[in-house]
């Protein structure tokens, strides 16, 4: 029944599409925007707009219908709420940095799209908690205070506590502390991860590239070997040995997960870095440099390095991503930064009942989506950063 | 019916960078009748593609057209609608590319792709054009007409792959083709049968044409008239033969005076002196397979030695002998009576420093991310161990040799530097290790002509100051004209014949040096048919090659 309303529907947007061209045609005397538009073009100026309109008529929609909230209602409001405030913010961060700064800096914000200057934003405020979490936190991270389940939103008519604006978890912990600190985890070992994968993996790749023969044969099928077990399975793995090792010292389990992940991520980056490498190292100026006799190390870091950092800073904010989602995972599977230290993942799994409440108490439900939010935004942050940086480089190479 | 095909009038185009439109083409008029060819000449970046393109209305991204028409048969194909300029394009327009390699789908047929013109435009059945597009081939002298269409692109060389391509652009019958420097990566030999098939199944279908190149003896041949364009605006325009004996305007006689730059003949080498290089029976492999079969030559101070062929006739690969890059299976090289390791990594650093090369591609030659400072610096502090302040100086001092300002170029990027200059800075880099020896690899030939004749003068002057010995590498004759002392002529890996410039240029030849030489294009609009008449038609380019 229902794909018949879509398609009706679907059929009935097509209709409206041609004649949204005719009357186009028709009113500005068939000017070259309308005549060559294909027919795929003003069906999807149709169906934008329709779902404009949609979005409208949905975020106007009562909050309450005869005392049952609607919380799907509830939820579209904050994520359009959201993603005005976050747009807006973007849009004065970047006027800011046009007008203060060295000269530099001023001309990169003055060419940025506005999701790049979006990306650095939201990197720089993670980056200023993971620092200062101590200082800006209002309690400590494990800190049981009275209060459990307060719900979010500070309103105490509605369960929540002007103390608590984020509410406390089932052992009255304050979430918003521990978001806080949870920056400093997860971010933190995350980038000390990354780093490690990219020192392992980018110098090995170097190195084969410029090598060759048997030890990049060795190195590359090591890589294709590892690269064949699916990386989670095989982290989880790899961490329940390290836990049996490490005894009961959870710093050491954190230890022995850094350089897990790093290991399992270093074969991506040897990959990138090889194949980036091999295309640099067939250039005459390296044949130039070899030569003239240069040794190996300053072919690698001198010649060759810095001709890859544009591939290799875009595959590091990507990489840095699935580290960061990769020790959320293996937190929310309960083997990853181990309690009471705090942690998104970790606080995903255990406030994730909540959400069963979704129907009749939106509030509550909200609190697991806060850290699951958390990691999205740092995600589309670095990956909005990452895309910007991509297409200058490419664009350099003209 | 008037005879005219194409009419642009005041035709501007503008390009868009660092967020602001900057013209490209400044109000540029052509016409075109039925059947005629009009040759479009003028150093890269004078616009002259932008026009081939924009003649089919169309533009690049980030290109626009802002002002003027373009009027082909009556329809003003700048604001004729997309659904019109469908139905001109490839059936009445056709366009022929620079690389016909990388315009080919390497995943489809030729036959596949001729035949998708005439089918989509309801000009013929795919079997009738299928049939048609072998009649082609046939007439385009491309060998095995009836199978060659069932390869793929890979499966056929460079030169056919042009030809299959003008076919293509044929198979529709249009009244006009834009060519786009169709020969310019292709050896002379095969240049001429592309040539001449070009120009035969022009005139048979009588279609007209604008022919792009930089080439002005190319262009003699085919156009009926030519345009010279210099950074997007017209020079001049006349019948070829006028344009060729009595130019008007100073760009052009410049231009025409390019190819008669020669530097003085050296006295002849003393007998018994010890050459500075010295190639000695030497044999190499690309794995199993021999590709260069015991050549030797010697190369004497002061002088320069032109390694010529065509490609894949050995020249580079006896450069990668010499420096050691790919050490010869049987024989070797001597420097100054001194026989070399084989292997460059097995060579001191005074063996490596007396040998230096200059590459073809100054785009690769340089690191991009390094500034001319550093890129010259380095061998400077590597070999002569200079640093700080006098590092600083002796690049300076270097740079002015190569007649760049030091103060301007020390602190740039490659990127800001124009081609000529990169190459100057490649010089400089080997310049640097103060060298007896340099092996220029094709230095002059991805350069406009006028400032490959710069490049050509600066070597020779830094001849006669420092007392280098060149070894040069090319393909151009007028090259080797120009600059050379003696020639080594190669073919397959051999060296066919070796001997002093004065003597190469004169009769007798061997027989492929002979074809190489008259295989050059030459200024005379007639030199083309004379050949043909000489050679006869089935005798020409890789058909005469496989005859030896």
């Amino acid at each position: 029944m229902t794909i018949l309303y879509v398609l009706i529907a679907a059929i009935l947007l097509i209709g409206v599409a041609f004649a949204f061209r005719s009357v186009g045609k028709a009113a500005t005397g068939n000017a070259p925007f309308f005549r060559d538009m294909p027919t795929g073009v003003a069906y999807g100026y149709v169906l934008a707009a329709t779902l404009i309109v949609l979005s409208i008529w949905y975020f106007f929609k009562p909050l309450d219908i005869d005392g049952v909230p609607q919380a799907g209602v509830l939820f579209f409001r904050w994520a359009v709420i959201g993603f005005a405030i976050f747009a807006a913010a973007a849009f004065v961060f970047r006027l800011i940095f046009r007008h203060v700064g060295t000269e530099g800096s001023k001309k990169l914000f003055r060419s940025m799209p506005l999701t790049a200057a979006f990306g650095i934003m939201i990197i720089i405020i993670y980056a200023i908690f993971a620092v200062f979490a101590g200082f800006i936190a209002p309690y400590g991270q494990e800190e049981v205070l009275g209060a459990a389940n307060v719900v979010p939103g500070g309103n105490p008519a509605l369960g929540g506590n002007p103390d608590y604006p984020l509410g406390t978890d089932q052992i009255g912990r304050d979430i918003l502390s521990r978001l806080i600190f949870g920056a400093q985890n997860t971010v933190g070992i995350a980038f000390v991860t990354t780093c490690l994968a990219f020192f392992i993996g980018g110098s090995l790749g170097f190195l084969a590239a410029t090598l060759g023969g048997w030890l990049d044969q060795l190195l590359s099928r090591t890589v294709d070997a590892l690269m064949a077990i699916p990386a989670l399975i095989f982290a989880l793995l790899l961490i329940t040995i390290a836990t049996a090792w490490a005894g009961s010292s959870s710093w050491l389990v954190t230890i022995y997960m850094i350089f897990i992940i790093a290991i399992i991520d270093s074969t991506r980056v040897f990959r990138l870095s090889r194949a980036v490498g091999l295309n640099i190292v067939v250039m005459d100026y390296i044949e130039a440099a070899k030569l003239r006799g240069e040794g190996l190390g300053y072919l690698v870091f001198r010649e060759m390095l810095p001709n890859a950092y544009a591939p290799l800073l875009a595959e590091f904010g990507l990489r840095f991503c699935f580290v960061f989602l990769t020790i959320a995972s293996l937190s929310f599977l309960g083997v990853g930064i181990q309690p009471p230290l705090a942690d998104w993942g970790t606080m995903v799994r255990d406030l994730s009942p909540f959400i069963n409440y979704a129907q009749f108490a939106p509030y509550a439900a909200a609190t697991p989506l806060l850290a699951a939010g958390a990691i999205a935004l740092l995600t589309v942050a670095v990956n909005f950063v990452v895309d910007w940086m991509l297409h200058k480089s490419s664009g350099l190479k003209e | 019916m008037s005879d005219q095909l194409l009419k642009i009038r005041g035709l501007k185009i503008e390009g868009r960078s660092d967020e602001t439109w900057n013209p490209i083409i400044n109000g540029v008029d052509l016409d075109l009748n039925k059947g005629e060819v009009i040759g479009l000449i003028g150093e890269s970046g004078a616009g002259k593609s932008t026009i081939g393109l924009a003649s089919m209305g169309f533009t690049r991204d980030g290109v626009r057209i802002s002002e003027g028409s373009v009027v082909f048969d009556g329809v003003d194909l700048v604001t004729a609608s997309a659904a019109d300029k469908r139905a001109l394009l490839g059936s009445r327009i056709a366009y022929v590319a620079q690389s016909a390699a990388a315009s080919f789908n390497p995943a489809h047929k030729l036959i596949d792709q001729h035949t998708e013109g005439p089918t989509q435009h309801n000009v013929s059945s795919r079997s009738e054009s299928q049939s048609d597009g072998i009649e082609l081939y046939r007439r385009l002298r491309l060998p095995n007409p009836e199978e060659i269409g069932f390869r793929y692109p890979h499966q056929v060389s460079g030169g056919q792959l042009q030809r299959a391509m003008t076919a293509m652009a044929m198979a529709c019958r249009p009244d006009l083709i834009i060519f786009d420097e169709p020969t310019t990566a292709l050896d002379v030999t095969t240049q001429i049968e592309v040539l001449a098939s070009i120009r035969d199944i022009v005139e048979q279908f009588d279609t007209a044409a604008i022919y792009i190149t930089h080439d002005l003896a190319v262009v003699a041949q085919m156009a009926d008239k030519i345009k010279v364009l210099l950074k997007g605006d017209e020079v001049e325009e006349a019948d070829t033969r006028t344009m060729l004996s009595a130019p008007t305007q100073e760009y052009t006689k410049s231009l025409w005076a390019v190819r008669s730059f020669e530097r003085p003949a050296k006295p002849a080498v003393i007998s018994g002196s010890t050459p500075v290089v010295s190639v000695k029976n030497v044999t190499a492999a690309y794995g199993t397979v021999d590709v260069l079969h015991d050549v030797s030559f010697d190369i004497h101070e002061g002088r320069t030695v032109a390694v010529v062929g065509e490609s894949g006739s050995g020249k580079s690969t006896t450069a990668r002998c010499i420096t050691g890059l790919l050490p010869p299976r049987i024989g070797h090289v001597e420097f100054d009576g001194q026989q070399l390791p084989l292997d460059y990594r097995k060579r001191d650093k005074m063996q490596l420093r007396q040998a230096q090369m200059i590459y073809q591609m100054a785009d690769t030659a340089l690191n991009p991310r390094k500034t001319i400072g550093e890129t010259i610096g380095r061998p400077v502090e590597f070999y002569l161990g200079l640093k700080g302040r006098e590092k600083r100086k002796k690049v300076g001092a270097l740079l002015e040799e190569i007649e760049l300002e030091p103060t301007q170029y020390y602190d740039r990027l490659p990127s800001e530097l124009s081609g000529g200059q990169k190459q100057r800075i490649g010089i400089a880099r080997a310049l640097a290790a103060e060298p007896k020896f340099i092996i220029c690899d094709e230095v002059t030939s991805a350069l406009d002509q006028l400032v490959a004749e710069g490049i050509l003068k600066l070597l020779a002057k830094l001849q006669d100051q420092l007392g280098l010995s060149y070894m040069f590498i090319t393909h151009d004759l007028a090259t080797v004209k120009a600059i050379s002392d003696e020639v080594v002529v190669m073919k397959d890996g051999v060296v066919v014949e070796q001997g002093e410039k004065a003597d190469m240029f004169q009769p007798p030849h061997h027989p492929y040096t002979d074809l190489l030489l008259s295989s050059v294009p030459e200024m005379d609009p007639d030199w083309l048919d004379n050949l043909l008449e000489a050679r006869g038609v089935d005798n020409i380019g890789d058909a005469a090659v496989d005859k030896m």
